[in-house]
């Protein structure tokens, strides 16, 4: 479904992202771990074309999407959501969930709102709340949502736990399961390696820029080195 | 008596200041740029319509709708080719080339239609009768049709696709055109509404002050400038309530004070918000979850 072939991204001189390769299938569930700055982001805002890479190529249901424009891949069934969840603080949630289904009719915009509403009823109970006044698992919650909005094929999710509670953080994986069993494709970016490894099925482990090992998400969990550095021992 | 006229004055040109500081105000929201070609804009418009006029014996309507057009294609071309190559470089950097095209603009005109002020026939002849006070058909139609569009525009921005996608653009760029939001459209789309509200200002402007020489954008465009600082720059409805703080203070010193001292006050206003509370009336500093 998603091919990313010998990409590299620089930020100014900095080889951020370094000749990395790697798939996504339709229906799995692969995730990217690795420490802080090992480019994780970078290589998702490469794949949704907030940053161009330097060379390499990227393939998308079977088009080249290297040079396309961010705002035309929604159409094509991708959907990002980004790290720290950059919500519309100053939107209502309703209007946020609006601008999740821009490119789709009225009509949809309200079926798919229904569904939203269905699978997160708090955002129901707040949609004409300003979204900057929710808490940081609402937030993320409507970071979700505000994807679905879009029809996903493939979701690529940058550190959905990242500053929540241990029981939010656990409801956000849940709701991640779901959403892949319902059909979506999901590229998951985590340094919460335990649990997005529990939910994956294959992993890629990154440093410095580099993959440095690929496997089944099952054997990374028992694999030596991925325990060590990344599961605390 | 005096004093409800001079406040029906301030209402009046305090309109015409909130229509050209909406349009300061949603372009400083999109793209962060106190666009100072903005007033030139306005001076454009007068001129269009006048040469239309007064030159070629065009119906008003028809001729205001073509300096409507004019000031469009001129704003949205000055965003394409000036500012936008521009966007991620330093603001101040901007901030010049708006100050070089407002210049470039006034000088161009000072070329074509020379330095000497033209008389702008008043589009509104007439008065009426209202309170007790005889007001001019231009005063009536220059605060009816600014009252018909901000109430028009606070609609659009609150409840269309288009306006959601102004903000949502004005808030986080890169995110909005994750949603799909094009958002080159969408910044062009903002210079658009506020030229066309500056043709129409401009057209008001002229029917009750009849003069029109290539430098008036600059002066009127201060003063809407300071409406929207008052009002809190970026917010519209800042923008229309010091667009008439603006009109109405500046009346009242004009009608009670002295005439030479109006500009002073209104540019007084300007440094006592930058001292008190540079956010203006509406403007708040939101604190952001993390």
């Amino acid at each position: 479904m998603l091919v990313v072939k010998n990409i590299n991204v620089f930020y100014g001189v900095i080889n951020a992202v370094k000749d990395i390769s790697f798939e996504v299938n339709e229906g799995e569930i692969v995730t990217l771990i690795g420490a802080n700055g090992a480019g994780k982001s970078t290589i998702l805002k490469t794949v949704s074309g907030m940053i161009r890479p330097a060379s390499g190529f990227i393939e998308f249901l079977g088009s080249d999407i290297t040079s396309v424009e961010s705002f035309k891949l929604v159409k094509r069934g991708l959907a990002h959501v980004p790290e720290g969840r950059r919500i519309f603080l100053n939107l209502t949630v309703q209007e946020n969930l609006d601008m999740g289904g821009y490119i789709q009719s009225s009509s949809e915009v309200k079926a798919l709102q229904q569904s939203v509403y269905e699978r997160f009823p708090r955002l129901r109970e707040r949609r004409n709340q300003i979204a900057g006044t929710l808490s940081g698992g609402e937030q993320q919650m409507l970071a979700i949502g505000r994807a679905l909005m879009g029809r996903p094929k493939l979701m690529m999710l940058d550190e959905p736990s990242m500053g929540l509670a241990p029981i939010l953080v656990d409801q956000i994986f849940e709701i991640i399961k779901e959403l892949n069993k319902a059909g979506t494709t999901i590229l998951l970016v985590e340094q919460n390696a335990r649990m997005a490894l529990t939910i994956a099925n294959r992993g890629y482990v990154l440093e410095t820029g580099r993959i440095v090992l690929s496997d089944t998400a099952k054997n990374l969990l028992v694999d030596d080195s991925v325990k060590q550095a990344y599961l605390g021992g | 008596m005096t004093l409800l006229s001079q406040i029906i004055n301030g209402i009046q040109i305090g309109s015409i200041y909130a229509l050209v500081a909406l349009g300061y105000s949603m372009v400083y929201g999109i793209v962060k740029l106190i666009n100072f070609a903005h007033g030139e804009i306005i001076m454009v418009g007068a001129y269009c319509a006048w040469y239309l006029i007064a030159r070629l014996n065009m119906p008003a309507w028809i001729a205001v709708f073509f300096a409507i057009l004019l000031c469009v294609i001129l704003g949205v071309t000055i965003e394409i080719v000036a500012y936008k190559p521009l966007r991620n470089s330093a603001r101040i950097s901007l901030l010049i080339t708006a100050i070089g095209i407002s210049l470039l603009l006034q000088n161009l005109a000072q070329l074509l239609f020379k330095a000497d002020p033209r008389m702008f026939a008043n589009l509104f002849p007439g008065s009426k009768p209202f309170l007790g006070l005889q007001l001019t058909n231009a005063t009536l139609v220059t605060i009816a049709v600014s009252v018909v569009l901000m109430a028009a525009l606070s609609l659009m921005v609150s409840k269309t696709k288009i306006g959601k996608a102004m903000r949502a653009v004005s808030e986080d760029k890169a995110i909005a055109e994750l949603m799909g939001i094009n958002v080159n459209t969408t910044i062009s789309f903002t210079f658009a509404i506020g030229s066309a509200l500056a043709a129409i200002a401009a057209v008001l402007y002229c029917c009750s002050y009849s003069q029109i020489e290539p430098t008036m954008g600059s002066m009127l465009g201060l003063k809407a400038f300071v409406a929207a600082v008052l009002g809190g720059i970026g917010i519209i409805p800042g923008a229309v309530l010091g667009g008439f703080l603006i009109g109405v203070f500046e009346s009242l010193t004009k009608g009670f004070i002295s005439s030479n001292l109006a500009d002073a006050v209104v540019f007084g206003i300007l440094i006592v918000v930058l001292l008190i509370k540079p956010t203006g009336i509406f403007g708040k500093n939101r604190r952001e979850k993390v």
